[in-house]
């Protein structure tokens, strides 16, 4: 059926009605959701969408999401498609619900659908009589598919989806609890997990003798490699996992690479290559002016500022898990996998953590918990130490991409070849087969680590964004897969696009300065997308688009654009920037199509949010190592931005309320990123290609 | 052995049994209940755990128990409720400062540490008085607006 296959995958795999929502009888509405709040709203934007199609108000509608004893399987929150995907199943769901009990109220009231007007979740009729959702639910059942026979609103007569309703969950977590890692139960106790001192490394002996006698301590669970902790009290827990890496030997693993240049690090590694993209065909003999540049990032962590924490706790045989994962009932079937229980006993049921941008250790430390929770037969919450957050939690992939364009005589690109070379950007728990789980990897007998699996275009992993927007006719995308890790990886905000943004954007930059063109100009001139072109045009207008140095001061400006996915949200950022001992952004400016616009305030807070992690990622990170393993173990090596160092921020918004709603929460990266290297060539003259754009990278390219 | 301590904590005096070198930080969330201090690193590093000691800002993941006995100790919880905040937390709300918001208790006592001793800072002081915490949402535009606006709710004056 069609139809069927224009709904979203959400509604696809969950079409019963029932799943979704629950008149309840307390006057309000319950919604369920699979997508699960990470810090960017998504919670609150799903409750717009479903009181606005209910017609109820804000406060008649709570929501629960990411509990796999009630919400919907919605794969993970991840990839900017909460709004796209969990929002529209949402909104179509919410909106039969209202049709159907429309209907219910036509009859009771003895008049047509047409002459009911429904506010507050009310039933009314202008000649007289109402009714409400509470006094029919009864009457209409909700335990039926999805038929699509009723059309959401139409957006003109939307009161909430369109405004900044303020974020359900910000008050709370401001005055007190309100996070996983604040939970507590009844006769709970502390874990910590000694990891291995490096990746691969294994247990030789451990003295749990010394560690049982330490004060407070109630469990040492040791299993292969895994060792966990579990004490009365949390001081008690970190002092017996400090005694624990004292009185512990390791088996070395194999070693490092050779710390140094991103580029030099991977091309050692073996990979396998493939041509992922190509379009147009190749023409011999024409007259092209060539270019070819390369550009790299390093391995970056998620860095969470809360570490990774769960708190499991097994009773009768069954298994509770309280978890900030961003996939449930993944993590719930790959738990129940790694203990061998039957799915039916685990349950996951999502608290929100702080912000993890990616697959962090969330799910890895669900497990830690199950795990020790089952081995003392009492509540246990699992936190991970600072270094277990930068080093244990997948970090985003490094990256090397080489590009080749040819220009005609009329400046016109008609080649381009992007050529790259990467690990996997995904490796998530549920993710193709095997276990993506610490613990599992760790404990005897161990799960084998499963191989890694990219995720292929046209979503795609490290090849995400490597086909530029731009009408360029003859095109391919060659990836040169690292299945090797030696850094653990994972997916990180963006995956490849970040990379691959900043290398075209970059590039593009490079070219239209040597083609003595304006790089706006040049962008546009390659351009047919009206809203790609929309974009660029806003954020140059706003920011007062100017090439060349500015001033006498080491000032420039510089623009990097991208549509996210090359199908999600269209996002320009123009930055200025000034260039003393380091790059100091003054400014970013940044226009964005994301479709229809659910809350305006809270993309705006994702745009502002994505800019200055980028900048971040920009200016100062990448993972650190010597042979024996990572030495970014704090944040003091691992350095992020801080307050003196931020710009001022506008976000030029541009709503499309005719057009479906676009992911955006990822799409200021990569553009981000190649506005700062493109605005410290405008400054400088200087093109730095290798990121992090660090003081001491500048001062060896000025030489 | 635990020895016994009284701590002096958002205006009320509480008798606590715990390691005297044991961080101030777990006292308060798991003896005491006061779950808005967070864990970020445990070296003194992001400022998720900011409390005051007195009216100075110190990150309690790094001051023993043993160091605070003698101190009026204030957290997030004594400055409001989701439905009564104060006026920094009414700012913060107001302004929608936060993404994920588990570091923005740290930066609301850090920035209650500096109005408390200055009534009408200026945006280099609110800078240094962050210098300490860390966000990593990319939120700080936002956090620096709302403090600048609790300020001005407060006319510049306390």
């Amino acid at each position: 059926m069609s139809a069927q296959k224009m709904l979203p995958q959400s509604l696809q795999t969950n079409p019963k009605l029932s799943t979704w929502i629950k008149i309840r009888d307390d006057s309000t509405i319950e919604v369920f959701s699979g997508k699960v709040e990470l810090g960017q709203g998504i919670v609150t934007a799903i409750a717009q969408i479903a009181a606005e199609e209910l017609s109820v108000g804000s406060d008649q509608l709570s929501i629960t999401a990411g509990d796999t004893r009630v919400s919907p399987d919605e794969w993970y929150t991840a990839g900017s498609q909460s709004i796209e995907v969990g929002g529209t199943a949402m909104r179509l769901v919410c909106a039969e619900v209202r049709c159907l009990f429309l209907s219910a109220a036509a009859s009771r009231l003895g008049v047509e659908v047409d002459q009911i007007t429904v506010e507050r979740g009310t039933f009314s009729c202008p000649k007289g009589g109402s009714t409400n959702y509470w006094e029919m639910r009864d009457q209409v059942n909700l335990a039926r598919s999805y038929s699509g026979n009723f059309p959401p609103k139409p957006h003109r007569s939307n009161d909430l989806v369109g405004h900044s309703s303020p974020r359900r969950d910000i008050a709370a977590k401001i005055s007190g609890a309100a996070f996983v890692q604040d939970m507590e139960l009844p006769d709970m106790l502390f874990g910590r997990i000694l990891r291995p001192p490096a990746l691969g490394a294994t247990l030789e002996s451990i003295d749990i003798d010394s560690l049982r006698a330490l004060p407070g301590v109630v469990d040492v669970m040791v299993s292969g490699s895994f060792v966990g902790i579990a004490a009365a009290r949390e001081e008690q827990a970190i002092q017996g996992l400090e005694l624990a890496r004292k009185k512990s030997k390791w088996r070395a693993a194999a070693p490092m690479p050779n710390p140094g240049e991103t580029a030099d690090v991977l091309r050692s590694m073996k990979s396998i290559s493939s041509v992922t993209y190509t379009k147009g065909e190749e023409q011999a003999g024409t007259n092209l002016q060539r270019f070819t540049a390369s550009y790299s990032r390093p391995y970056l962590a998620h860095a969470s500022i809360g570490t990774s924490t769960a708190l499991a706790m097994f009773e009768g045989e069954r298994l509770t898990i309280w978890s900030h994962t961003q996939g449930p009932h993944h993590l719930r079937a790959q738990i129940a996998k790694a203990m061998q229980m039957d799915l039916e006993t685990v349950e996951v049921v999502h608290r929100d953590g702080a912000g993890c941008y990616g697959h962090n250790g969330a799910d890895d430390v669900a497990l830690d918990a199950a795990l020790l929770s089952r081995n003392c037969k009492r509540p246990v919450l699992v936190t991970w130490t600072r270094e277990d957050e930068l080093i244990w939690s997948p970090s985003g992939s490094a990256m090397l991409v080489q590009l080749n364009a040819g220009l005609d005589s009329d400046n016109k690109l008609v080649e381009w070849s992007h050529e790259l070379w990467s690990h996997t950007h995904i490796k998530r728990p549920g993710w193709a087969e095997g276990i993506n789980l610490l613990a599992a990897w760790h404990m005897d007998p161990p799960c084998p680590i499963p191989p890694a699996k990219d995720m292929p275009l046209p979503a795609g992993g490290g090849d995400r964004n490597a086909i530029p927007l731009y009408d360029i006719p003859r095109q391919q995308v060659i990836y040169n897969f690292i299945p090797e890790m030696p850094v653990r990886v994972s997916a990180l905000r963006t995956l490849g696009a970040h990379a691959n943004v900043f290398a075209i954007e970059s590039f593009l930059d490079e070219i239209a300065t040597q083609a003595g063109i304006d790089p706006v100009d040049f962008r546009l001139q390659h351009l047919s997308d009206p809203r790609a072109k929309a974009v660029i045009e806003a954020a140059a207008h706003a920011a007062g688009w100017r090439v060349g140095p500015l001033g006498n001061e080491a000032r420039g400006m510089g623009m990097g654009f991208s549509r996210y996915k090359n199908q999600s949200a269209y996002c320009a950022v123009v930055v200025e920037i000034e260039v003393g001992q380091s790059i100091q952004v003054l400014r970013a400016v940044a226009a964005v199509d994301a479709g229809q616009i659910v809350n305006p305030d809270g993309l705006r807070n994702q745009i502002e949010g994505g800019i200055l992690q980028a900048i971040s990622w920009t200016l100062k990170e990448g993972m650190r190592w010597d042979i024996e393993g990572l030495t970014s173990r704090s944040w003091e090596e691992y350095p992020i931005l801080r307050f003196d160092e931020v710009p001022e921020i506008e976000v030029v918004l541009i709503n499309q309320p005719d057009m479906p709603g676009l992911g955006a929460g990822e799409c200021a990266a990569g553009p981000t990123s190649a506005a700062l290297g493109n605005a410290l060539f405008q400054a400088l003259g200087v093109r730095m290609r290798d990121l992090p754009l660090t003081p001491e990278r500048i001062a060896k390219a000025l030489m | 052995m635990p020895d016994q301590f009284t701590l002096h904590v958002n205006g009320a005096q509480h008798q606590v049994s715990a390691d005297s070198n044991t961080p101030l930080l777990y006292v308060l969330r798991n003896d005491l209940k006061l779950k808005g201090t967070r864990f970020g690193c445990g070296a003194g590093h992001c400022g998720a755990c900011t409390v005051l000691l007195d009216n100075k800002a110190v990150q309690s993941c790094d001051t023993p128990l043993w160091s605070a006995v003698s101190h009026q100790i204030s957290t997030i919880e004594s400055l409001g409720t989701p439905l009564q905040p104060g006026r920094l937390q009414k700012a913060f709300i107001e302004l929608q400062a936060a993404q994920c918001g588990y570091c923005i208790n740290g930066i609301i006592m850090a920035a209650e540490a500096l109005l408390r001793t200055k009534s009408d800072p200026s945006e280099a002081d609110i800078v240094k008085a962050l210098e300490r915490n860390l966000c990593r949402c990319g939120t700080h535009v936002r956090i620096l607006k709302a403090i600048k606006k609790a300020v001005a709710d407060q006319g510049g004056k306390q």
